[in-house]
């Protein structure tokens, strides 16, 4: 079935890991020779050109964010890479980083040129173990060579890079819970502004992307930014994606797939539809902070201004599908739980109001609901949304405030049959 | 204090934290070590770390504490971290968790009489394409089914 350009999948082979040799035979590198002999300003406007919008799950366009860096500042700058990846349902960092972690070396290389950062750190989490090994590899071949290192291809710049291994926490992937991490200081979120690019690291400047936007990076350089953007098969959107699938699909692997192709197309052709012909009931489009969508949204292209108009979000663009045998109280009570553990307790609506968001959907679930809890139900949602210290709470609030607007008669049926009338 | 951290680790830490401007980015790598040197980080182990990297006791206390792949309490020698997020348990996940719980003859939090495995509950393992999955020690195992969770409890018995 899959007749999709591969471009960050291209050296992808089951069970084996390209590193340099690979790399460099089917291009590598070529993307950081192009962006040395460009001033870092152009590498900055190209990437803005490219229309690259960030992976990590907010979709903030990249070259955007790189132009608010204060490039021009001396002294000590950052470039950190966040391969936390503990978003239920996101897997996409993993497969890159097992398939081909040379992309985010010459990413991150280029990006720290263009803002002219000379250290950066890969921010990897404890479960990824085998990535962190990789990635090491990868940073010790490319210094070998000179991609990394005092004086990078003779251009006189010079970028060093480390690899950090965490341990456990889904709250380390925000990004200032990630600096406060890498500086070994309690990784509460810190509050904005100042932002990282103004105060980061160590009070540093300091830029922040996702594995997989830095992946991104070295094509843009080697195909050029109008290239990059016809990856797409919507002008909104912009290159290719890495969707995970998972939940009850027939297949449920990471494809590489043109940005903007139909949720419908990637359920039915690449996902081979919903399991053992059952029927699609919902799916959480991009991991587990998005609304759920409906069986009648499948036609929705996978972008981010599309899916922000279908009243979600592109996210992490890990999709978990569930059919018709799914209760939905059960799954968004689920979800909730996951977020209330990882709850990082710093500010009152997520530590107190996850925990009671999770209680009313144990007793409605239960088939111990009452008209009273829904009241509850509902005013908690509306009470967390928009009040918490960081986008964790505000995560959470996606899934369950859509349980709310999609599923609101299956809820009211927990509660007027006192049971689960799925399960 | 070698039973916490090898001899060599102790001198590389202490060398390293004094090289460099802030020590206190080593705190989760040095509780890392001390983990996987005596299985879990007991007093003696923040107060190690402290002592090697010059910083305060409570200012490793209050990174040991927020990790949950940290252990402050004895666990056995293989810990199974089992994922209930959402795409396991939408493939069966209770049943693997059950399955653990049954065979183990434990429940979550608790360690086996033989000392040999500690069973967790853990959020979202990154393998959410082979759901349901779990992970012993750093490896994670996916797909999984209960004949396959004995096989691979039988192989850490059998090796240990
Ligand atoms: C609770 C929470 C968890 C997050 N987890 C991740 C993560 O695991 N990986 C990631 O890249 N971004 C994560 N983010 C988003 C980051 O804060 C940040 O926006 C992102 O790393 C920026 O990179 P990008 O612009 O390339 O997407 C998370 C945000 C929140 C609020
Ligand atoms: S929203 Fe939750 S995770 Fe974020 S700061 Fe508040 S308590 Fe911590
Ligand atoms: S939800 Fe279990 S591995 Fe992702």
């Amino acid at each position: 079935m899959n007749n999709y350009p591969q471009i960050l999948f291209k050296n992808r082979r089951p069970g084996a890991t390209a590193f340099l040799a690979e790399y460099e035979a089917g291009g590598g590198y070529q993307g950081l020779r192009a962006a040395l002999k460009m001033a870092p300003q152009e590498v900055r406007e190209q990437v803005k050109a490219a229309n690259l919008r960030g992976r990590g799950g907010a979709g903030f366009p990249t070259g955007l964010k790189w132009s608010f860096f204060p490039t021009d500042q001396p002294g000590e700058k950052y470039l950190l890479a966040n391969g936390d990846e503990m978003e239920p349902g996101t897997y996409k960092d993993h497969q890159l980083l097992l398939a081909d972690p040379h992309q985010l070396v010459e990413g991150m290389a280029i990006a720290a040129y263009a803002m002219q950062i000379p250290v950066g750190y890969v921010f990897l989490r404890y479960a990824y173990e085998t990535c962190a090994q990789n990635v090491e590899r990868a940073i010790a071949e490319a210094t070998g060579k000179g991609y990394l290192g005092r004086d990078i291809l003779g251009s006189r710049f010079g970028f060093e890079l480390h690899v950090h291994r965490s341990a456990g926490r889904y709250i380390l992937g925000e990004e200032t819970a990630l600096i406060n991490g890498l500086e070994g200081r309690r990784p509460n979120p810190r509050s904005k502004p100042p932002f990282p690019a103004q105060f980061g690291l160590f009070g540093k400047p300091t830029n922040v992307n996702n594995v997989e936007t830095f992946a991104n990076v070295p094509h843009i350089f080697t195909g050029g930014a109008e290239w990059y953007r016809s990856l797409a098969r919507t002008p909104e959107g912009a290159g290719t994606l890495l969707v995970g699938l998972s939940g009850h699909l027939e297949r449920t692997e990471c494809f590489e797939l043109p940005m903007g192709i139909p949720l419908r197309e990637v359920v039915e052709q690449c996902g081979g539809g919903v399991r053992g012909r059952r029927t699609f009931k919902a799916c959480l489009p991009g991991g587990a902070s998005t609304p759920f969508l409906t069986a009648a949204q499948l036609d929705t292209p996978l972008d981010h201004v599309h899916m922000e108009q279908a009243g979600s979000r592109l996210g992490t663009a890990g999709i978990t599908v569930f059919d018709e045998t799914t209760c939905m109280v059960a799954a968004t009570l689920n979800l909730a739980r996951f977020f209330a553990r990882e709850s990082c307790g710093w500010c009152t609506p997520c530590r107190d109001g996850l925990p009671m968001v999770v209680w009313l959907l144990e007793e409605i679930e239960a088939g111990r609901g009452s008209q009273e809890l829904l009241d509850m139900f509902r005013d908690q949602v509306k009470n967390i949304s928009g009040r918490s210290f960081c986008a964790l709470a505000e995560g959470a609030m996606g899934p369950v405030g859509s349980l709310l607007t999609k599923f609101g008669d299956e809820l009211e049926d927990h509660v007027k049959r006192g049971r689960c009338p799925i399960s | 204090m070698s039973e916490l951290l090898p001899q060599v680790q102790v001198n590389a830490f202490r060398a390293k934290a004094a090289a460099i401007e802030h020590p206190h980015e080593l705190i989760v790598d040095a509780l890392r070590a001390v983990q996987a040197h005596h299985g879990w980080v007991p007093d003696a182990g923040v107060d190690l770390v402290a002592e090697l990297l010059g910083v305060l006791p409570v200012e490793v206390e209050e990174i040991a504490t927020f990790y949950d792949k940290i252990f402050r309490r004895p666990v056995g020698k293989r810990v199974i971290h089992v994922c209930d997020s959402i795409c396991c348990w939408a493939d069966g996940g209770d049943a693997i968790a059950a399955h653990l719980q049954k065979v183990l003859g434990i429940g979550f939090g608790e360690t086996t009489s033989d000392g040999m495995f500690t069973l967790l509950p853990t959020c979202c393992l990154g393998a959410c394409g082979e759901a349901p999955a779990m992970m012993i020690g750093l490896t994670t195992f996916g797909t999984l089914t209960p004949e396959k969770i004995d096989a691979i409890l039988d192989g850490y018995r059998n090796e240990a």
